[in-house]
């Protein structure tokens, strides 16, 4: 892809992540009970300071400007003071923001090391009894709620086996000095296998919950576009040629088949934000997506809109990105 | 099947509908399909005679019957099958009334949603111009946002309630027939019959409605049985979240999340309201790859 279409398709993102910051903006504007009543709280304040606070909030001043401040502020990175913490909600994202990353790899990581080679077993097996498993165990995945399955997950192996935490990200006696603020990194950077283990344990029900829904589409792609290309010519032909069939399959066809697979899990991984909040609160997961949920019930608005927006930009980047490694990978489609 | 081919179609609607029965058929045939319909169905009559079938009052607390387990285990009765839970109140009968919000919120949501998104499709796909652009930048900007965060802030902003959950959903969800409804209009706005009306000079409205719209219907109602299962799945994220509607109005995520408090004790108060979900929404999807399948004729082989 050349350069020039790369700018024009980074061009065509303005007007949607405007769209998207008019949507966030019309919610904060909409949202009822006013900041400086909640900011007030239960304190008694004279009207002259309560304006003065209203002045400072620039909540005084006509609509479409306070449109053009939280526009220019929101690029700076700033969205105000976090109710909750008294500290600004930029800060507080932030800090939360590696425990979400870090969850969402490892999930992302699961659902590819399950969903490419079940998928390429299904593909090869056609019809045959693992076929039929992947095939239900993908539309189960797809129809079990997040929420549910994490509980599940939860009674059995940490209430039933206690073979696993319940909550959390790591344990008290394994706590470290962040580096990179990865747990799963930062202990075996500062050489702590037991902490590396005791962090692996946390994560691995959450990570699993999050990425289930995912493993289960990333499967009936890789399924789906294997058996296409093991239709294709040059595999028959690579064949013919008395080439190994495993030596056909994974040289020839797998690279290939690969394709729409990377694709989707691109556009997937926008899907694990949502997922996040769900997972993140049925798990006592000290990420981001377990602060906005609680902050929706201390009316924490700011922080919400902060995230909303956040998630959005992502979201759109991600698909962004998606549409690129498509076109990347796949010459034959032009954009 | 061949009682249908018999038929001879005298003209454009008989042949429709007979395209329609043979379809119809070949649904029935699949047997997985079928018996999921049914399960749905099952669903739905459970939720529309709640009262009748329901075994106990849905809110009826009883603290003597405090996390009461299930019948088949020790301390569990037989009039109380699936347990109790925190505050006595009989499970099943609390899963047979949730059914009415998940199904009402789910069908509420697809219709609502279904009906925007036919009308904005046909108008962005027939007319284009303006109203294409207009149209397809604000479903590029609501495509901007996940769904469950998008539902989640709006919410946050509206408050909790039955009619705002339908909103907050509605507000997203028509997004995706309207682009299933574009894109087939595209296609179809071309066609010799399309243009046989135009040449006739039947209005625009005339030709959306009459011409267009019956024969995309069939992936339209494709797309949208398979979009109800997500619907429900969402609502009850929400209530799992305590966005959804209110207690004591039973709805099956909130009745797993008041289960979660007890997953040391008494594992039966998340885990049957989750079954429900579970069978219902696996019951939808398969019965909807069925509707795909038989009504769709790029799937037929």
């Amino acid at each position: 892809m050349s350069l020039a279409r790369l700018i024009e398709r980074l061009l065509q993102l303005v007007p949607v992540l405007l769209g998207v910051s008019v949507i966030v903006f019309v919610m904060i504007t909409l949202t009822p009970g006013d900041p400086v009543e909640i900011m007030i709280g239960d304190q008694v304040v004279t009207p002259e300071l309560e304006a003065a606070m209203r002045h400072d909030l620039g909540l005084d001043r006509p609509v479409h400007e306070r449109f053009f401040v939280f526009l220019g502020n929101a690029v700076q990175g700033d969205f105000g003071e976090s109710f909750y913490h008294r500290r600004p909600v930029i800060d507080v994202i932030a800090e939360r923001l590696p425990a979400t990353i870090e969850l969402s790899l490892v999930a992302l990581l699961i659902a590819l090391a399950t969903a490419i080679p079940l998928g390429v077993l299904a593909a090869i097996k056609r019809n045959s009894v693992l076929d039929r498993l992947a095939t239900v165990g993908s539309l189960l995945g797809v129809s079990l709620p997040g929420f549910w399955f994490g509980i599940l997950l939860l009674m059995l192996f940490a209430v039933h086996l206690q073979l696993l935490p319940v909550s959390g990200r790591i344990g008290f006696s394994s706590e470290i000095e962040p580096i990179t603020h990865f747990l799963l990194i930062d202990t075996l950077l500062r050489g702590r296998p037991d902490a590396f283990l005791d962090a692996l344990s946390h994560i691995v029900l959450p990570a699993i919950t999050l990425g289930l829904p995912m493993t289960a589409i990333l499967m009936r792609v890789t399924r789906t576009s294997m058996l296409e290309v093991m239709r294709q010519d040059y595999v028959t032909f690579a064949e013919a040629k008395g080439l190994a069939r495993h030596r056909v399959l994974f040289r020839h066809a797998l690279k290939n088949a690969l394709i729409p697979t990377v694709s989707v899990a691109a556009i997937e991984t926008g899907s694990l934000l949502g997922g996040n909040m769900i997972v993140e609160t049925v798990f006592g997961w000290p990420g981001l997506g377990r602060l906005v949920v609680e902050s929706i019930f201390v009316r924490n608005y700011p922080l919400v809109q902060a995230a909303v927006l956040f998630y959005a930009v992502t979201y759109v980047m991600l698909n962004f990105v998606a549409d690129i490694l498509y076109t990347v990978l796949n010459p034959r489609v032009k954009l | 099947m061949a009682a249908v081919d018999t038929d001879t179609p005298r003209d454009a609607a008989t042949a429709q509908e007979s395209i329609f029965r043979r379809n119809l058929h070949s649904f029935a045939a699949n047997r997985l399909a079928l018996g999921s319909a049914i399960v749905v169905l099952l669903f739905i009559l459970m939720a529309v005679f709640a009262p009748l079938v329901a075994p106990h009052d849905p809110a009826e607390t009883d603290l003597f019957r405090r996390l009461q387990p299930p019948a088949w285990m020790p301390g569990g009765e037989w009039s109380y099958l699936l347990g109790c839970d925190a505050l006595g109140r009989d499970i099943l009968s609390r899963i047979i009334y949730g059914a009415r919000i998940s199904i009402f919120i789910g069908a509420a949501v697809v219709l609502v949603a279904t009906t925007i998104g036919i009308i904005a499709g046909l108008a962005a796909g027939y007319l284009r111009g303006w109203v294409d652009t207009v149209i397809s930048r604000v479903v590029d900007i609501l495509l901007g946002f996940p769904y469950l965060i998008f539902a989640i802030g709006l919410m946050a902003m509206m408050g909790p309630g039955l009619i705002n959950i339908i909103l907050a959903l509605v507000y997203k969800e028509w997004v995706i027939p309207c682009r299933v409804v574009r894109g087939e209009t595209l296609a179809t706005r071309e066609l010799e019959y399309v243009e046989a009306a135009r040449a006739l000079g039947a209005p625009g409205r005339h030709i959306m409605l009459r011409e267009i719209l019956p024969n995309i219907l069939s992936p339209v109602i494709v797309v949208s049985t398979i979009r109800m299962a997500h619907v429900i799945i969402l609502e009850a994220s929400l209530s799992f979240l305590g966005l959804g509607v209110q207690p004591p109005t039973a709805s099956w995520g909130a009745m797993v999340a008041d289960g979660r408090a007890f997953i040391l004790q008494a594992w039966w108060v998340s885990t049957f309201p989750g079954v429900a979900i579970l069978l219902l929404v696996l019951a939808i999807n398969v019965a909807s790859q069925g509707l795909r399948d038989a009504f769709d004729p790029r799937f037929h082989e």
